[in-house]
């Protein structure tokens, strides 16, 4: 195990970039857990609602993405 | 009776079948593993998999070698275009297997359309649908154990996303001219803090191309790096391998469940910002 303090930064670095995804899961958990609280109040009205359920999982899922690419640029591109 | 047993028993049969299948992949893989020479160490290389190499010989990928990525490009083209068009070439009444399955993502795929973007997106129709398909299958092709998947790499989402914000924001400013840009004015929060959320409108508008593009191929990279990780450890626990086996097939399911959601989701989105673009007023 050898290797420059860079080095070592640009692990940490990574590392606590992909904390951020771990945020994300936190997002897409609360937009698929109140989307099943409200479909379980009112069944009927449920099915209409899955693609708005789609894209807000999609933008939280982005922000977790992007804390993704931070941590794979720090260890491939720096 | 007789027809319901017969249906049981086809069902139990293939059931049989798929497990005997899986079963055969789960030891082969195991195998695999011991043969795989690792040096007594782990080392996992999860992002090798996706190395662009030239298809013949070997030297530098320039702009017009033929790569890994454009045989599989190729190969989720005709596979589209082998659904699509022998599919449904004999346009029977009652569809056949395969033309029901085109028949069945053409009808999800308009109604996407018209439910998200409304009636007047529906000339974009054949766009989003080239779309969807090409994703759908370079998705689905990317799963094949040993295969490429090409929606993993940036270079090949963000053209298609990058094509999508320039048709978006061209036909924004040929529909409604000079007024698309009250997409950035929200008329229903107070005057006082319209300005500031212009400025956030206008960054999260610009940020979309980036965001479209790294969704897609971030979560086919990262679910199929979780795969390569998972597998590598097989090597490494000798017989306690069958745990991370267990583990490689619950994930392949999980990507299974991804490859198409992604799809869906990159679709959806384009639906999104092309009902912006045609009604831009909140």
């Amino acid at each position: 195990m050898e290797g420059s303090i860079a080095q070592m930064g640009q692990f940490i670095g990574a590392g606590l970039a992909a904390i951020g995804t771990g945020a994300a899961a936190i997002g897409v958990g609360h937009v698929a857990g109140n989307f099943l609280a409200g479909a379980l109040r009112n069944p009927s009205a449920a099915a209409s609602q899955t693609a708005t359920l789609f894209i807000g999982i999609a933008f939280a899922e982005a922000l977790g993405l992007f804390a993704f690419l931070v941590a794979i640029l720090l260890l491939f591109a720096v | 009776m007789a027809t319901e047993t017969t249906n049981t028993e086809a069902k139990d049969g293939s059931g049989r079948v798929i497990a005997f299948v899986l079963f055969g992949l789960a030891a082969l893989a195991f195998v695999a593993g011991f043969l795989d020479d690792y040096e007594g160490s782990l080392s996992i290389h999860p992002m090798d998999q996706f190395e662009v190499s030239p298809l013949f010989g070997s030297g530098d990928v320039g702009l017009f070698t033929i790569t890994n990525v454009t045989m599989w490009m190729a190969l989720a083209v005709l596979a589209v275009v082998a659904l699509m068009v022998l599919g449904t070439r004999g346009r029977a009444v009652i569809p056949s297997r395969t033309q029901s399955m085109a028949e069945m993502i053409y009808g999800f795929v308009r109604q996407m359309v018209e439910d998200v973007a409304g009636k007047d997106a529906l000339p974009f129709f054949p766009y989003i649908l080239t779309l969807f398909l090409y994703i759908l299958f370079a998705n689905y092709l990317g799963l094949i154990p040993m295969a490429f998947t090409t929606t993993s790499h940036i270079a090949v989402t963000a053209i298609m996303a990058m094509g999508v914000f320039l048709t978006v924001t061209i036909v924004g400013f040929i529909k409604n001219g000079a007024s698309f840009l009250s997409l950035f004015w929200v008329i229903s929060a107070p005057l006082a803090i319209r300005p500031v959320l212009a400025v956030i409108e206008f960054i999260s508008y610009m940020v979309r191309p980036l965001s479209h593009s790294l969704r897609l191929a971030g979560s086919m990279m990262a679910g199929h790096a979780v795969l390569k990780v998972f597998a590598g450890f097989v090597g490494a626990l000798g017989l306690a391998g069958i745990a991370p086996i267990l583990s490689v097939v619950a994930i392949y399911a999980l990507e299974f469940l991804v490859a198409g959601i992604q799809a869906y989701v990159f679709t959806i989105l384009t639906c999104v910002y092309l009902k912006d673009a045609l009604h831009p007023h909140h």
